[in-house]
């Protein structure tokens, strides 16, 4: 009997003195995070023949360079100054000493061998976590020497990956319309380039008028729109073979053409009698079938990823708003409820969002709302700004702004810049002419 | 047989004083505590040297003026009949005193009592000059509440050391510390569970002994990559603040603790 008190009052009085002490945390900080992108070790020997081959004096330090640059343009990551680090490149590839990339404040550290193997360029790099002491990432990757840039940004996509959580931009390319000559006389050619703006090619000669190119889910094919002989004209154009094919000649206007998700078809609307619809394409067989049938004006649309719904902008209820249907025309549901004029919808590669131009009160803004239309979030703001196009990973946006000419009809400039979805990071994307239409491709690696 | 009563008897006694003592539920109620709102502490003086805005100066000296006129007119002649009311005083000394009456009847500070006299919709119309500067420096007065709360709260944190748990200011100090070192993820989908629950095992000192991941499988899964990223910026967030701002007493109630890291308010916002 005395035991059984004894064993009540040992499993009753530690009761309270047990409970463990728990700290809700709620906020951090949003500031960048400091890493430290180490200069890729390079021996003597591949230092050389890179140099032979490729004119550059260190590959090593100009793919880190990259990966640096891409990390900062970003937003999300301040790369430390090089000056500050205390070790080597070679030793630190090997086994970094972290307290001296701790002192320094890094929280994650790149490093890297480049070699030269079998006329091959193979890089391999680490991503370490300084403050736990451990090695997060290895990867290693063999090209043709030539394709040293890609390489340093497909470095930056793993590291963004696992330091944020979500797929990467930097592997990827951005065609657009460059622009030439004064704003009444405009010489506009097709262009591509890297998203970071190197590697620009035209690919057009600005013969014609060449309007919203839009790459295919492959990045293969773009389609655009041009004038021949004042007559609208749908083109598809392979990047790689330069063959250009024209899809059909519309009649009317014609706007906005863009493939569907799995890549067999294009939407695009057109006037036909006087009344513009949404009309799809398809490529093998080249049918072409109306999708929306009203009487007022629908355009610019746009699927969603999954290619079951289309987003396009309508007039149908007296101002130019955003409107959703299923992809066969059905279920037409208004979204935008604003005040203002909305256009451009883009379905964001995510699928939880659609970015949009507004004009309100002589203002263009480019916003996001969610696909419900709630939600809706104004980015930026400008006098003339439009054409939103989305990153591969639904975390950024590029589009273009036009400046204000002055009164002798000079200054105009049009120029592409890019966004992040949270509002931050505004930025203008170098390019060589004026530029305008941008569309983002996937990830080339896909 | 006696005996046996007796002794259960004893027992029943001691197992009855023992649970009273240590059942949760019989404990004195947990003080209802309002929430928590930051306030930056400032060094102030008892009373405050921000001269008086020219608006409440002007206020001030009016009430001043009311004040005076309330004496002046309030007060009751009775005293002067309690001086001495039996006996006849000179006219000379009669001049004196009440003249020092009068003296005294001006004198705001020794009004007090009259005041207390009047009615209380009169009493409402009067500003207390405390207030008043109060009202001008209304940290003074929020930095006194807070001390008059503290106060109290300091005599059950005595109690509070004995079952465990951190005071409201100590796991202020703590928060506040991670939240500088813990940089979120933002590729995070926020509309997943971003929770992240790290036990940790501390030096006297605030250094880290061990951590915990308690959901570890989850890392692991299908799908829940996201986490991974999310529970390794965690981890990072505790390194980087170590020592962590723990309190420099009562080691044994908070030598072990649990973190919740939960990145959705930020992200959702």
């Amino acid at each position: 009997m005395l035991f059984r008190y004894l064993f009540i009052l040992l499993v009753l009085l530690p009761i309270k003195s047990l409970a463990l002490i728990e700290v809700d945390i709620t906020r951090g900080n949003l500031s960048p995070l400091p890493v430290a992108v180490s200069p890729l070790a390079i021996d003597k020997n591949s230092k050389d023949n890179f140099k032979k081959i490729l004119k550059k004096e260190n590959l090593g330090s100009e793919i880190s360079l990259i990966v640096e640059n891409n990390l900062k343009q970003s937003g999300l990551f301040n790369p430390l100054n090089k000056d500050a680090f205390l070790q080597a490149p070679d030793i630190a590839n090997l086994k970094p000493r972290f307290e001296d990339w701790n002192l320094i404040k890094a929280q994650a550290l790149v490093t890297g061998k480049v070699t030269f193997v079998d006329e091959k360029l193979r890089v391999e790099f680490r991503l370490w976590d300084v403050l736990a002491g451990k090695e997060m990432m290895a990867l290693a990757f063999t090209t043709v020497p030539e394709n040293w840039r890609r390489v340093g940004h497909i470095i930056t996509d793993k590291v963004y990956e696992r330091l944020t959580g979500e797929k990467g931009y930097f592997d990827t390319r951005i065609i657009y319309i460059a622009e030439e000559g004064p704003k009444t006389n405009r010489i506009k050619k097709l262009a591509i380039m890297d998203q970071d703006g190197f590697n620009n090619k035209f690919l057009t000669l600005g013969n014609e008028l060449v309007l919203t190119p839009r790459f295919s889910p492959t990045n293969q094919m773009v389609t655009y729109l041009s004038y021949f002989r004042n007559l609208p004209r749908v083109y598809l154009l392979d990047i790689e073979t330069g063959m250009q094919e024209v899809v059909g000649d519309f009649p009317g206007m014609t706007f906005a053409p863009r493939f569907s998700p799995d890549g067999k078809k294009i939407i695009m609307s057109f006037a036909k009698d006087g009344n513009s619809d949404i009309y799809t394409m398809d490529l093998e067989n080249r049918i072409v079938e109306r999708i929306s049938n009203h009487p007022s004006i629908d355009t610019s649309p746009s699927y969603s990823p999954d290619g079951k719904y289309i987003t396009f902008n309508s007039d149908r209820s007296g101002y130019q708003q955003i409107y959703i249907m299923s992809n066969n025309g059905k279920n037409v549901k208004r979204i935008s409820f604003g005040n203002g004029l909305y256009g451009t919808p883009v379905w964001s590669p995510r699928g939880d969002l659609i970015a949009f131009t507004k004009l309100h009160k002589g203002k263009f803004y480019i916003g996001v709302m969610r696909t419900d239309g709630t939600g809706e979030r104004l980015l930026t703001e400008n006098f003339y700004q439009e054409a939103p196009s989305w990153s591969p990973n639904g975390r950024v946006l590029i589009f273009y702004r036009e400046t204000k000419t002055n009164a002798k009809g000079e200054g105009f400039s049009a120029k592409l810049w890019s966004i992040d979805l949270t509002g931050y990071n505004e930025k203008m994307v170098e390019t060589e002419t004026d530029a305008s239409d941008p569309s983002w491709s996937s990830l080339l690696g896909n | 047989m006696d005996r046996n009563v007796f002794i259960s008897f004893g027992l029943h006694t001691l197992l009855v004083i023992i649970t009273a003592m240590s059942l949760p539920f019989l404990a004195k109620k947990p003080i209802n505590l309002p929430p928590i709102v930051s306030v930056e502490l400032i060094q102030i003086s008892d009373k405050t040297n921000i001269p008086f805005a020219p608006k409440a100066k002007k206020i001030i000296e009016k009430v001043k003026e009311k004040e005076k006129k309330l004496v002046s007119e309030q007060a009751p002649p009775k005293k002067i009949k309690k001086l001495k009311p039996d006996a006849v005083p000179l006219p000379d000394e009669k001049i004196e005193k009440i003249k020092k009456i009068k003296d005294e009847k001006q004198n705001p500070e020794k009004v007090e009592t009259e005041i207390k006299q009047i009615s209380e919709f009169e009493k409402k119309e009067l500003f207390d000059t405390n207030n008043i500067a109060a009202l001008i420096d209304k940290s003074k007065v929020e930095i006194a509440e807070t001390n008059k709360k503290q106060d109290k709260v300091t005599q059950n944190q005595d109690k509070k050391m004995d079952f465990g748990g951190l005071t409201l200011s100590e796991e202020d100090a703590l928060k506040a510390q991670i939240f500088g070192c813990w940089s979120i993820p933002l590729g995070l989908p926020f509309n997943e569970d971003l929770l992240v629950r790290i036990k940790l095992q501390l030096k006297p000192d605030g250094s880290i002994i061990r951590t915990e991941i308690i959901d570890h499988a989850r890392m692991n899964r299908p799908g829940q990559a996201f986490y991974k990223v999310l529970a390794e910026s965690a981890l990072r967030a505790i390194k980087l603040c170590q020592p962590l701002r723990v309190p420099t007493t009562g080691y044994e109630r908070w030598k072990d603790m649990q973190l919740n890291f939960d990145a959705r308010e930020m992200l959702e916002g």
